[in-house]
């Protein structure tokens, strides 16, 4: 495809760019296939803009007479204007932007052709493989395997090839009762809990249908999941009612008669278009200038947002609490098994093992619990709050699981050894990206597209960004850490949602602050080691 | 003593409000003191103790007895609830007569800060009066000058018995002039000066309403106003504000009371502010606090309330009418004249905000104590009445004081390095403001004060809190950041807003964050303090030893490394599940609690309401869940007891 196609203007001069948190400047926009890059004359390129076409929202223009104005609203809530001499120019840009913004083609993408010099496509891409994590955790060896039963992706094309499964379940098993389960997603080990060796298995719905199908293969492996147990939980993120209606459409759920050992609890979540549109009226909420209290508060309540963070964080909270607490294995799913379930096991996982809360621990939770577990965040990700477009596949599954870090990290601000900064960062990534991790749907379709050996991995990006991403107060804590999922406990994520106003800044200079303390107080520490490492001997 | 009718009661239970699912609470021993309640627990490993003073209790109220007992339920003013069970009936109704009597003094001689006696001389004691010094404060800001002069006319009281003895009054402004504006306005609180700004001469003055009726006119009055005017060389014209909402105003005409008319008064800009009245405000803070108390309310029933309660909405006036001030007189350079009603509820809240904005030095320590000795106690905010200190006029309660502590502790929120306290200090001001422990908020002005012998007779809390500093200083905050320079510029959009759970819910351990970084952060510098100690120790050893002789030196030995930081105590809190079936604030009383050892320091066995140890509710964590699976699951309507209706369907 060539892009040129879709750039009638590339260059305008004299343009005016308002953005938040800076002056507005006057200076030459030029428009390329992946970016738009404002250059502020005469300023010696020190003050540029380069975004990423990718990360618009929304475009909206105004021409008076001669020139016009266009406002691009993006994916990461901010607000640019520029203003335009000439109306045509005008059109041609605000064209450009638009249809430059969502290329359809996965292989058009920027991250296909993003080269940074200081880097090489090396064969390793992505921090760790399903067959790196089972062969590392000896603990799973005796009761679980590694099948390979999905390697050409045919028994599930949104799992990936290695999966980890009840080691009495062979792979002829599981072919059959695959096919019980929404899209191929038949239950899988997610988490294995070392205190106890009490497990996480996630999984699509039950295709038991109007006629109350069972599937013995199923029955089985789930058996054999709480072998030695008493019985397991089944969290279903549905209400009881959406279960029973999902019979209808040929979906369901673990009927009592056929699962004897397992409890079903259910927790209603919400989810894809219904999330979409809370997403869309905080927003909303958030850039109303009416400065009216009420107003406010009626419409942060009604947007529900904090709402939904609230039943995520608590059924992530019963989750971890049956696994830790009871002492049971428990299956999560939903209907497809791509959003909430994932949603929810990433945060009981946080809750409980400390190893998932290091920098390098929660990177990789998210790359085996949503991009190695395919969450379809192309599909999940192609809008935001601004997009005028119809609400289609969009939901900000993943969004709303890092608020829910964010409020973890708020009510232990020691625990978790990553920073603010670092979630903030993957909301902005998840939408529009340099790097090629977020890509597609599946990592199927990932393979398909050579995704691993063409694009940058973000993950490695962000291990190499430390010092930025970690957070200076970590202090590790064998413990769970259980939030409170009191309405006075949660808060705005203001960092994100207010992010583009000047009050954010304050708050980011009490986190420079206490960087600055903590790195001071080291490095008094190392200094004091340095200089006691010579008069030692002496006084010893 | 002769209001005990029963001393102590055995095998009472405490309640935890937030989960009375968990088992039937505490158990323990309830004793009525002269001064406190005290509730001992009888779990011989901690023997844990609660205190609550008698003037802290806001309410009592008997329950309907039940099975297991007679309930009743206490309030306090610094908004702890606390919910008991007594076995006998009997007992119960003896205990809330007594602390009905207890909680309501009826003269200022029954208040706990005239038997509060710590250890402390009375040379020591007197001491403590002199912490503060508010002539300091006025020599600070460059008063007396040219402009302004201290004046003598409220001596003994004679003008105003409500303002403080000394004022600062424009220099042109003679006794007849004052004299003749205090007839004209509510109380005798003719215009003085709280704040001048040495960079511009613009200066916040503030008094009661004029007597202005429909028509009335006063001379002296328009003269003082000139005269405030005059003193400010730059500027030709000033704002008098009146933080009332204009109907308020208009209304206040009719009882020959109302506001200054532009046309009899020269140069003026006049403004109404909208802040409500004291009974608006009373019923607000009513209306939130019973959403802080819902048993446990799904996110929208808070956010409603919290609406409906308003009490948000009259934090951003006042703090919007706070920056209007201190724009004029930090951007502007004009003088401000404000004043409400009577001038010592909205207008002490409005000037001492203007303060906070406008000083760097009212955002230290000191300085807080300062503004807060200035705007509220010298000029007659009528602590008394509004704290319901003795039994008296419900109608004259209100919560005046804790808005604008609130207005504060929002600026921190926004502003987290700007403030040398931290937000414990205002807490445990505003404990201290109901506790009636020290003499500071005793009677309604100065005046009373001064007839009661209050700094003759009391401990002061301003000595109290500057000996524990410590304990109440922002680790973040550094008098050289850009944030504690100059006038702070605040946003009052609605979504900058917070609910302070530190405060409303401050007993709620559950709502709290697990682990405090103010602490961590306390141990950093302290830390870094020591190593910086020791890096000076050392390089005098080094420099020492080099000029002896050409030794060479050995392996490295770290006296302290920066991780051997230890706050098990933070960490032993994160191992507290909550009630993740309804979103209730559990029983989690787990969490170290200082600040009530913090508050009264003299009982080292004060209420720590947190049980150290997690065995008992790993127990609790298990049996909740296995009680809740029946009400979550296969419910009568799941899908499972369909199955019947389906198949014969």
């Amino acid at each position: 495809m060539e892009f040129s196609e879709h750039i009638r203007t590339a260059n305008v001069e004299d343009v005016e760019l308002r953005q938040p948190l800076q002056p507005a400047g006057r200076g030459t926009l030029c428009i390329t296939g992946h970016h738009l890059l404002f250059s502020v004359r005469g300023d010696g390129g020190g003050r540029q803009l380069l975004l990423l076409l990718r990360s618009v929202d929304a475009v909206e223009k105004r021409t008076s007479g001669s020139s016009g104005t266009i406002t691009i609203k993006c994916k990461d809530l901010r607000v640019l204007q520029l203003d335009i001499p000439g109306m045509e120019q005008c059109l041609n840009i605000a064209h450009s932007i638009e249809t430059l913004s969502c290329l359809d083609r996965v292989s058009d993408m920027f991250p296909f052709f993003y080269r940074p010099v200081d880097l090489r496509l090396q064969g390793c891409w992505g921090l760790s493989s399903p067959e790196g994590h089972f062969s590392q955790a000896q603990e799973l060896h005796q009761k679980w395997r590694l099948s390979s039963v999905n390697k050409d992706y045919l028994v599930c094309p949104s799992y990936p090839p290695a999966l980890i499964v009840p080691a009495c379940i062979d792979d002829k098993t599981l072919r059959k009762l695959a096919k019980f389960r929404q899209g191929g997603r038949f239950p899988v080990l997610c988490y294995y809990h070392r205190k106890n060796g009490m497990a996480i298995v996630r999984s699509s719905q039950p295709l038991m249908g109007a006629n109350r199908k069972c599937c013995t293969e199923d029955e089985q492996l789930l058996e054999a999941v709480i072998e030695g147990s008493d019985k397991g939980y089944i969290i279903d993120t549905r209400s009881s009612q959406q279960a029973q209606q999902a019979r209808m459409t040929g979906g369901g759920f673990e009927s009592k008669s056929c699962y004897g050992r397992w409890k079903r609890l259910h927790r209603q979540m919400e989810r894809g278009k219904a999330l979409q549109e809370s997403l869309i009226k905080l927003v909303e909420a958030c850039g109303d200038e009416s400065h009216n209290m009420d107003r406010w508060l009626s419409k942060l309540e009604n947007s529900k947002w904090l709402s939904h963070v609230q039943t995520a964080l608590s059924t992530a909270g019963l989750l971890a609490e049956c696994v830790e607490r009871d002492g049971h294995s428990v299956l999560v799913h939903g209907s497809e098994g791509t959003d909430c379930s994932l949603l929810i096991s990433t945060l009981a996982q946080l809750i409980m093992d400390p190893r998932c809360r290091t920098l390098e621990g929660f990177l990789t939770l998210l790359e085996r619990e949503w991009v190695q577990a395919g969450h379809p965040f192309q599909q999940r990700c192609a809008h935001s709050a601004y997009s005028h477009a119809r609400v289609q596949q969009e939901s900000p599954v993943f969004l709303l699981l890092l608020d829910c870090v964010w409020q973890l990290w708020r009510q232990f601000p020691l625990a978790l050894g990553f920073s603010e900064a670092l979630l903030l960062r993957l909301a902005s990534e998840v939408y529009a990206s340099d790097y090629g991790t977020f890509l597609c749907n599946s990592d199927q379709e990932r393979c398909l597209l050579g995704v691993k050996e063409k694009t940058y991995c973000l993950f490695q990006a962000l291990l190499r960004d430390r010092d930025l991403y970690s957070n200076p107060l970590y202090e590790p804590t064998e413990l769970a850490i259980w939030p409170s999922v009191h309405p006075q406990s949660l808060q705005l994520w203001r960092g994100f949602f207010l992010r583009w106003t000047p009050q954010v800044r304050q708050l980011e200079e009490a986190q420079e602050e206490i960087r600055h303390m903590v790195m001071e107080c080291a490095r008094l520490a190392l200094s004091v080691r340095d200089t006691a490492a010579r008069p030692s001997e002496n006084s010893s | 003593m002769e209001h005990i009718r029963l001393p102590k009661v055995e095998h009472v239970a405490l309640l935890d409000r937030a989960a009375p699912r968990r088992g039937s609470g505490r158990v323990g021993t309830l004793y009525l003191t002269a001064t406190h309640s005290i509730f001992v627990e009888n779990e011989a490993a901690a023997r844990k103790e609660t205190w609550v003073l008698h003037s802290l209790v806001y309410s009592v109220e008997k329950q309907a007895p039940t099975a297991s007992g007679c309930p009743l339920l206490i309030h306090c003013k610094n908004f702890r609830v606390l919910h008991f069970m007594i076995p006998q009936e009997q007992e119960c109704d003896d205990i809330h007569l007594s602390l009905l009597r207890l909680s309501q003094p009826e003269s200022y001689e029954e208040l706990y800060c005239f038997s509060y006696k710590p250890n402390a001389d009375e040379k020591e004691r007197r001491q403590e009066w002199d912490l503060l010094d508010l002539m300091a404060d006025f020599s600070r800001m460059g008063l007396p000058n040219s402009l302004w002069k201290l004046s003598p006319v409220n001596h003994h009281y004679k003008v105003s018995d409500t303002y403080p003895a000394e004022l600062f009054v424009p220099e042109c402004a003679t006794p007849p002039v004052i004299v003749g504006s205090s007839k004209f306005r509510s109380r005798g609180r003719f215009p003085a000066l709280t704040y001048y700004s040495k960079d511009n001469h613009a200066a916040i003055c503030r008094s009661s309403q004029p007597l202005s009726g429909f028509s009335a006119r006063c001379l002296e009055d328009e003269q003082m106003l000139e005269a405030i005017l005059r003193s400010n060389p730059h500027s030709d014209f000033m704002y008098v504000v009146d933080t009332r909402p204009k109907l308020n105003a208009i209304a206040n005409r009719a009882a020959g009371k109302g506001y200054e008319n532009e046309d009899n008064y020269s140069n003026i800009k006049f403004q109404f502010l909208g802040i409500e009245n004291i009974h608006v405000m009373r019923n607000s803070q009513q209306k939130m606090l019973e959403v802080c108390e819902l048993r446990s309310p799904s996110m929208s029933d808070f956010l409603e309330g919290l609406e409906n309660s308003g009490w948000l909405k009259h934090i951003k006036a006042v703090l919007d009418a706070g920056i209007f001030i201190a724009k004029a007189v930090a951007e502007e350079g004009v003088s401000v004249l404000v004043h409400c009603s009577d001038g010592w509820d909205r207008t002490a809240q409005v000037c001492s905000v203007a303060c906070v904005l406008l000083d760097p030095y009212y955002r230290t320590l000191r300085g807080f104590m300062v503004l807060i000795e200035k705007d509220w106690i010298a000029f007659g905010h009528k602590f008394s009445h509004r704290c319901n200190h003795l039994t008296g006029d419900s109608k004259e309660v209100s919560p005046i004081m804790d808005q604008f502590l609130e207005c504060v502790w929002q600026l921190m929120e926004q502003f987290p390095c700007a403030f040398e306290f931290s937000e414990r200090f205002l807490v445990t001001i505003h404990n201290h403001v109901y506790s009636c422990q020290f003499g500071n908020f005793i009677g309604n002005n100065q005046r009373e004060r001064i007839e009661l012998s209050v700094p003759e007779r009391t401990h002061s809390l301003w000595s109290y809190l500057w000996t524990n500093r410590a304990d109440y200083v922002n680790p973040l905050y550094r008098a050289n950041h850009s944030q504690s320079q100059g006038v702070l510029r605040p946003s009052t959009a609605p979504h900058i807003f917070r609910f302070w759970r530190g405060l409303y819910n401050r007993f709620d351990h559950g709502v709290h964050p697990r682990q405090s970084v103010e602490d961590y952060l306390r141990a950093i510098q302290e830390e870094t303090q020591q190593l910086e100690e020791q890096l000076a120790s050392h390089k005098q050893k080094i420099s020492q030893l080099e000029q002896e002789s050409g030794i060479t030196w050995k392996a490295p030995l770290c006296d302290k490394s920066p991780t051997g930081r230890s706050l098990d105590t933070n960490l032993g809190v994160a191992n507290t599940p909550q009630d993740y079936t309804a979103g209730f604030i559990t029983s989690s009383p787990h969490q170290l609690e200082t600040p009530d050892s913090i508050l009264l320091p003299h009982n080292s066995n004060q209420s720590k309401d947190s049980s150290l140890s997690n065995g008992s509710d790993q127990e609790s964590g298990i049996a909740d869940l296995s009680c809740r699976s029946p009400l979550s699951e296969d419910s009568p309507r799941g899908p499972d007891s369909d199955e019947a209706a389906y198949s014969t369907a």
